[in-house]
Parts: structure tokens; sequence; C-alpha cells
């Protein structure tokens, strides 16, 4: 039987070697990925070309009287960041799925939390390079003063990049064994991002406006920790139970 | 005496909604300061409103359950309460967008409930969504889906809430006098009978439909069924 065999194998390498902490598991799942990924550069070029596209044409659609709105910024950011997040999610599944691999680190001895954990980190640093390359792009386009917010205004976007990496891997991962699942990752992962996506164009609007409200956008940086920190717990909770092959 | 659950429920709502209607449109006063007829939408909007909140638990909580257990028939409560949240949602927004349109003159706000309502009733549109296209293995998905539905609803409420935009009169329900305040409760009991006769129903449904596909699925293992 294949769970004896991994029971007496997850045993043997507990005998054998000294315990791996939990973290070790986690950073090696995530480096496994990012090790692939930086090989053939594939999900992070096309993300990044992908949202940079999505910039540009929100840029074309907001200028009126020969002027650019600033107040679409917020919104088009995060709608890019959204787009190209489930753009990475689904490939970065579909790769595993290809190889047949998800059931290889399923079947390793590491924890399902690590493995989750691991996979969620490794999405969350592809997101958050697709970020740093679109903010200093619509910054350029829209010749924004970021001044004293982009402290602020980071620390923003990374909360939102977190909070689409948790959720979008545990949907992700689940619809790895289901029909249609490139149209129906966007169709479950957006609703439940809603209150993420509000918060973040909210703080980002009121860091961009002149003179920038801090007190708003702490109010909506602390609603993201909430977020981030809720969808975590449920995530853990939940992962093990969903991904059962 | 499970067999005369659905006929006599079915009875009970028959009677209330006729009880209700004729109360709404002959018994209650009508509210003449401002809305004049379109406030009797109240009578089914409120109480809709209450049966999507309460379904997304009564989809959220099952589904919460069958991930744990595996046990189908939480999944089969699940699938009908998100199914029902989906038409409850509907009425809901219809009815809240007239009312809108009476009472702020305009069909749509973002006022928090009606945003929080639109929101709940997307995941909710997007639960059976998965159900009907995911195929095999959609049952776990949507429950996490579910799962997660329901953590989202307090944030979403407040989000919405901060949000902060045009806000209407707190409370309309306690506002109400006289013969509106028990057509209203009156209303508000047929609906939630409603609720629990489609709720049962749909799992009774649901569960002949499984049942008759396992044995089915028995029949062609055993070779006694052309398949």
């Amino acid at each position: 039987m294949p769970s004896e065999a991994v029971g007496c194998a997850a045993s043997a390498a507990r005998r054998t070697t000294a315990p791996v902490s939990f973290f070790r598991l986690v950073a090696t799942v995530a480096g496994k990925d990012l090790r692939v990924e930086l090989r053939s550069r594939e999900i992070l070029y096309t993300m990044a070309f992908f949202a940079v596209t999505v910039v540009v044409i929100f840029s074309f659609a907001f200028i009126s009287d020969k002027r650019v709105i600033v107040e679409a910024v917020p919104g088009i950011v995060w709608g890019a960041l959204a787009f190209a997040g489930t753009l990475g999610l689904g490939r970065a599944f579909d790769r595993e799925r290809e190889g047949d691999t998800m059931r290889a680190l399923l079947l390793s001895p590491a924890p399902r939390l690590a493995i989750f954990l691991g996979k969620s980190l490794a999405m969350a640093v592809l997101i958050a390079v697709v970020a740093i390359v679109i903010a200093p792009v619509t910054a350029l386009l829209y010749n924004l003063e970021l001044g004293a917010s982009w402290g602020p205004l980071a620390l923003t976007l990374g909360l939102g990049v977190v909070g689409i990496a948790v959720v979008g891997t545990v949907f992700a991962a689940m619809l790895l064994r289901v029909r249609s699942r490139d149209v129906l990752l966007p169709v479950v992962l957006y609703p439940i991002l809603i209150p993420l996506f509000l918060a973040g164009t909210r703080a980002t609007g009121a860091l961009l406006a002149t003179p920038a409200s801090t007190d708003e956008a702490w109010f909506w940086i602390q609603f993201l920790v909430v977020y981030d920190a809720l969808f975590v717990v449920t995530a853990l909770w939940t992962f093990e139970a969903l991904v059962i092959e | 005496m499970k067999r005369y659950l659905v006929p006599l429920l079915a009875v009970l709502v028959a009677c209330g909604l006729a009880w209700s209607i004729y109360n709404i449109f002959y018994v209650a006063e009508l509210e003449a300061t401002q809305l004049y007829w379109n406030q009797k939408i109240l009578y089914f909007h409120v109480p809709f409103a209450f049966m999507l909140f309460a379904a997304v638990f009564a989809c959220g909580i099952p589904a919460g359950i069958y991930l744990k257990t595996r046990n189908p028939r939480f999944d089969d409560i699940a699938n009908a309460a998100a199914e029902l949240a989906v038409v409850f949602g509907a009425v809901v927004l219809i009815t809240g967008s007239v009312w809108g349109r009476a009472a702020w003159g305009v069909w749509w706000t973002w006022e928090m409930r009606l945003t929080t309502s639109l929101l709940l009733w997307l995941v909710m549109v997007g639960y059976v969504l998965v159900r009907r296209f995911g195929g095999a293995g959609a049952e776990r998905l949507s429950a996490g889906l579910a799962v997660f539905a329901m953590i989202d609803v307090p944030l979403v409420y407040f989000s919405v809430k901060f949000w902060n935009f045009l806000h209407p009169k707190a409370e309309v329900a306690s506002t109400l006098v006289g013969t509106m305040k028990t057509t209203f409760r009156m209303s508000s009991l047929t609906m939630i009978g409603l609720f629990l006769l489609l709720l049962v129903a749909r799992v009774a449904q649901a569960r002949g439909e499984r049942q008759l596909r396992e044995l089915r699925e028995r029949g062609l293992d055993a070779g006694i069924l052309e398949p």
C-alpha cells in the first residue's frame, strides 16, 4: 500500500537523519519552485509582460482632455496584479500537473502545511516581482511624485501580494483535478479577494492623494493585515482536507 | 414523520404566503411620507436579505463539516443552501434596486448592505458555477469555497462599511408601526418557512440523486445493468 510505504519512508527518514525543521521544509519547497521558474523564467516573463500591457491599456482608457487621471491609478495597479496573479497561479500548478509532480510532492514526508506554505511563498515572490515591475511603470506613466509615501505603498502592495498568493494557492491547488480550471480559478478567487482589493485600492488611493491621508491608509493597511492573518489560518486549516489525492 | 415534512411545510408556507400578501396589500398601512406603495417591497426584501446571509452560513458550516468528515450528506446541504442563496440573493438585489430608485432616486448605490449582498451573491454564484462545470472532484473545491466565503462575510461587511458612502436611515424595520409591524413579522416567518421548505426538498432530492447514482454503479459493477 502506498500509504504504508510513505509511513515507512517517513519513519526511516526520521530515524536516519536529523529532524528537518518545518521552516527548512517550507524554504525547500519554495526554493524548488523558484529554481524551476528561474530555469525557464516562463511565468515571470509572461506575468510581468501581461501586467505591463494591462497597465498600458488602462492608461489609454483613463486619459481625458489630454490629461491622465491620477485617481485611476489604484484601480489600474490592483487590477493588473489580480489578472497577472491568476495567470501565474494557473500556470504554476499546470506545471505540477503536466509532470504529475504534485503527487510526488504530496507523497514526500514533508507535512502538507509546509508544502502549502512553500508554494504560497514562491507564488508571493513571483507576484511581488510583478508588483515591483508595474509600480515604477505606473508611476512613470502617471508622473507620480511618491515622496515619503513609498514605504507605506510598498507595505500595502506587499500585504496584498501575500493575500493573493495564499488564497490563490489554496484554490489553484484544489482546481488541479477539476475540469475547465482556467475559467474557474478567477470565478472562485475574485469574489473571495474583493475585500483585499477594496482595502488595497483605498490605501493606495489615500497615499497617492494630495495631500496624502496617512490615517486612512494605515486603517486599510491594518485591515489588510487582518485579512491576510484570517485567510492564512483558514488556508492552513482547509488545505489538508482539500488536496488529498 | 420525515415523509410528511415537505407537504406539511408546503401547506404552512402556502397559508403564510396568502396571509402575508393579503395583509401587505389590504391591511398594512400605506407609508404616506415618501415611498407610498414602494414601501411594500420591504416585507419581502428584508426577510429575503436575512435568508441570503443565513444561506451563506447554512452553506459554509456544512461544507466545513463535509471537509472534515467526508460525509456526503453535509455536502448535499451545502449545495442546496448555495443554490437557495443565489435565488434569494437575486430577489434581494432586484427588490433592493427598486427600493433604491424609490428612496434615493438611483437604481444602484454602493450602499453598505446592498454592496455586501452583491458580493456575497457573487461568491455563491461562483459556488454554483464550480458545482455545475467543475465535473468530478468539484465537491471539495466548492466546499472549500463555501468555507472561505463564510470567513469572508465579516471582512466584506466591514470593508464596505468603512468605505463610506451614502448611508440610508439606519433602521427601517424598527420604524414600522402597528399593522405594518405584524405584517412584517408574519412575512418574515413565512420567508423563513419557505427557505426551510426549499432547503429540505432540495436536500432530499440531492440525496435521492446520489443514492440512485450509487445504485446504478453497483448495478453496473454486478453486471445486472446494461451500460
